[in-house]
């Protein structure tokens, strides 16, 4: 793979995802643009149907029917994934990048043990003689903490959190660059999320790789991600460092989803979440998509959509901050 | 919402006596059980929310389905203002009993009927649990109780089918139906964890003002320990089919006694916590359940196990007002110095 010094591992620019339905088409992802460095943690945030896993796929290029790609880019590695055909992709998959499902239940195939589809995604891409590879899967499931005597396991035998680590192990198997998880813990119980989330991190920091880790629990990145991106209704409205959004959120939605967790440790406070639900996407609201939600809607904001404003580092996508 | 009146001891609602569940696995002739609820003492009081927390498994929904006559007890009892449920024989006991004790279920998009209006549901409780009512009384009830789940106007709201509604609504609308039988408790199975995150604060937020207004008491089944601590008055913590802690909720967060709950608060993701990451993760399994035999659950797990703990199933023992553990540790340590230390990697 083609290494460039000057541009981020992955650059997805404007990207447009269309659900084509018998009226008009439905726009799940609205003009989205991210940039994830080499070994970075970017994570995702936002409510089911905020277009968060569509974007996924869309970088995967896993969509099918019927959602599609309108418009923009997904520069990987100096190639563009959009434009490439099926038989490109299937080089670059699962070893360049790779994906770890919400389910692992549904992604794993019940018929065949780890071992065996451990050794078909490497087989589909290298010729490694069977002892060797016999040897990496061991030290595969001792890497995500799996005694290696379940690769003769069947994922019905494997516990929720086993079976995502099993997961993790496949998704490592030819040392991507890029790992993409969509809710992996999402599950597991508190503990077992815990577990995962710091042997997902651990993980990062021996090989890495690159993460793109989508979630609707913002406090399950707050300690994990260097970045995180919100999203609303198919938009990002605010990106930026991890902690910083945590310590000082900016666009209104996110000061609303802080406010939607109570504290374990903190003062107990009453606290109101977010009033009214998140958006039809096939009826969008006019200007700016979150303002019949929003406490500090003004006049502009229900007819004009607001750009991105650069604020201490981070971009946020609402008028309070157009200065 | 949260500050509670000081107020007289509230009368007893519904208290389990040594409840137990075993589900026989295999096939016929088979031995092995699964101990889902194992001996379960637990008391809920009028005008209280009592929330039950533990990982997948832990037996906390099995528990529920008990209370609301889902499943017969293998062993045990139910007493309903100090009736058993077992003397229950009549059809119309048992109605009037499930009439007292109602439910809300965890999912909002498979709970409710996509054929039927929002109307049905509660007209149907109301014609069977309320037949007092007239047809203008129901009418009027339907709407009240709408208002009351925080659903306005609520005359729209009974005519709309369920795909017409978002997940908090929905939820909204299992809660009114739970609300037309005038129960006195109602079974709240994980009623959040389906919903969108910016919403669940609301349906939170209801139980507590139905407790406050309709003097509703709630047992609250949650694997989120802190929308436990913020509606609840009481905690139960269960681990592999036994209470391993229960007291105050802000006690049982200030002095977690069970080495399980130290664990369980520990992993609860907290943005306004520091960031502590050990360097490596420890792997864990769930505790066993089939035939689990003599012994603490949870010992393999237990930094602090000692050879009595495979030896002796511990019992809830009290270790401060109103707060017991299941622990042999925290037990013997409290003669000591009054609290188990928190060892540096939990």
């Amino acid at each position: 793979m083609i290494e460039t010094a000057t541009r981020p591992l992955l650059e997805v620019k404007d990207l447009c995802v269309d659900y084509l339905t018998d009226r008009d088409p439905v726009r799940a992802v609205d003009h989205v643009s991210l940039e994830l460095a080499k070994g970075e943690f970017l994570g995702i945030v936002g409510e089911s149907g905020c277009g968060k896993s569509t974007l996924l796929f869309a970088i995967a290029r896993l969509l099918s029917e019927p959602a599609e790609i309108r418009s923009g880019e997904v520069w990987f590695g100096g190639r563009d994934m959009v434009s490439m055909d099926e038989e490109e992709l299937r080089h670059l998959r699962w070893r360049d990048y790779s994906v770890v499902m919400q389910s692992a239940m549904n992604a794993l195939n019940p018929v065949m043990t780890i071992a065996e589809q451990l050794a078909d995604s490497v087989r589909a891409h290298q010729r490694v003689p069977g002892p060797q590879l016999k040897a990496r899967s061991e030290e595969l499931m001792r890497v995500v903490g799996i005694d290696p005597e379940h690769l003769h396991s069947y994922p019905h035998q494997l516990s929720g959190g086993m079976r995502q680590r099993a997961m993790i192990a496949m998704a490592l198997a030819l040392t991507p660059d890029l790992v993409i998880m969509d809710e992996p813990t999402s599950a597991l119980d508190v503990v077992a999320q815990r577990s995962l989330m710091l042997k997902i991190k651990q993980l990062q920091r021996e090989f890495g790789f690159a993460t793109i880790f989508v979630t609707h629990d913002m406090s399950l990145v707050s300690n994990f991600s260097d970045r995180l991106a919100v999203m609303y209704a198919g938009q990002v409205v605010e990106v930026g460092p991890t902690r910083q959004i945590f310590a000082n959120p900016k666009h209104p939605y996110t000061v609303g989803l802080m406010r939607s967790f109570p504290s374990i440790t903190g003062p107990l406070e009453p606290l109101a979440g977010i009033p009214g639900s998140p958006p039809d996407l096939s009826r969008p609201p006019a200007g700016c998509r979150f303002h019949p939600r929003c406490p500090h809607v003004m006049a502009r904001c229900k007819t004009e959509p607001p750009e991105f404003y650069a604020r201490e580092g981070e971009q946020v996508r609402c008028f309070l901050f157009d200065d | 919402m949260i500050d509670l009146p000081a107020r007289p001891k509230a009368e007893e609602l519904l208290r389990t006596v040594g409840l137990t569940k075993h589900f026989r696995l295999g096939g016929l002739g088979s031995r092995r059980r699964l101990h889902a609820v194992d001996d379960i003492n637990l008391c809920l009081h009028e005008d209280e929310i009592v929330a039950v927390v533990g990982e997948s498994g832990s037996g906390k929904s099995t528990l529920a389905r008990l209370i609301a006559m889902v499943y017969r007890p293998t062993g045990g009892d139910i007493l309903h203002r100090g009736r058993s449920l077992a003397t229950l024989r009549s059809r119309r006991d048992v109605l009037a009993y499930r009439g007292h004790v109602t439910m809300v279920f965890q999912d909002p998009y498979g709970s409710l009927s996509p054929v039927y209006r929002v109307s049905h549901g509660i007209m149907r409780a109301l014609k069977l649990h309320r037949p007092d009512l007239s047809r203008r009384g129901r009418d009027e009830e339907a709407e009240r109780l709408l208002e009351a789940v925080g659903l306005l106007p609520a005359k729209d709201f009974l005519d709309k089918y369920p795909y017409q509604l978002s997940g908090g609504q929905r939820q909204r609308i299992g809660f009114a139906q739970a609300l037309a039988c005038r129960p006195e408790l109602i079974l709240a199975d994980e009623p959040v964890s389906m919903l969108d995150v910016s919403v669940r604060i609301g349906v939170l937020n209801l139980m507590a003002s139905l407790r406050r207004r309709e003097r509703i008491s709630f047992l609250y089944i949650t694997h989120d320990i802190a929308s436990a601590r913020y509606v609840a008055d009481r905690l139960v913590v269960m681990y592999a089919g036994q209470v391993a802690e229960t007291g105050p909720v802000e006690d049982v967060l200030a002095h977690p006694k069970h080495p399980y709950t130290q664990l369980l608060l520990s992993a609860v993701p907290d943005p306004r916590a520091p960031v502590l990451v050990p360097a490596t993760a420890e792997v864990q399994e769930p505790p066993r359940v089939i035939d689990p035999g003599e012994g603490c659950r949870f010992r393999a797990r237990c930094p602090y196990a000692i050879e009595e703990c495979a030896r002796v199933t511990p019992r809830l023992r009290p270790l401060r007002p109103d707060h017991e553990a299941a622990c042999h540790v925290a037990t013997s340590e409290l003669d000591d110095s009054g609290r188990v230390a928190r060892p540096a990697h939990i």
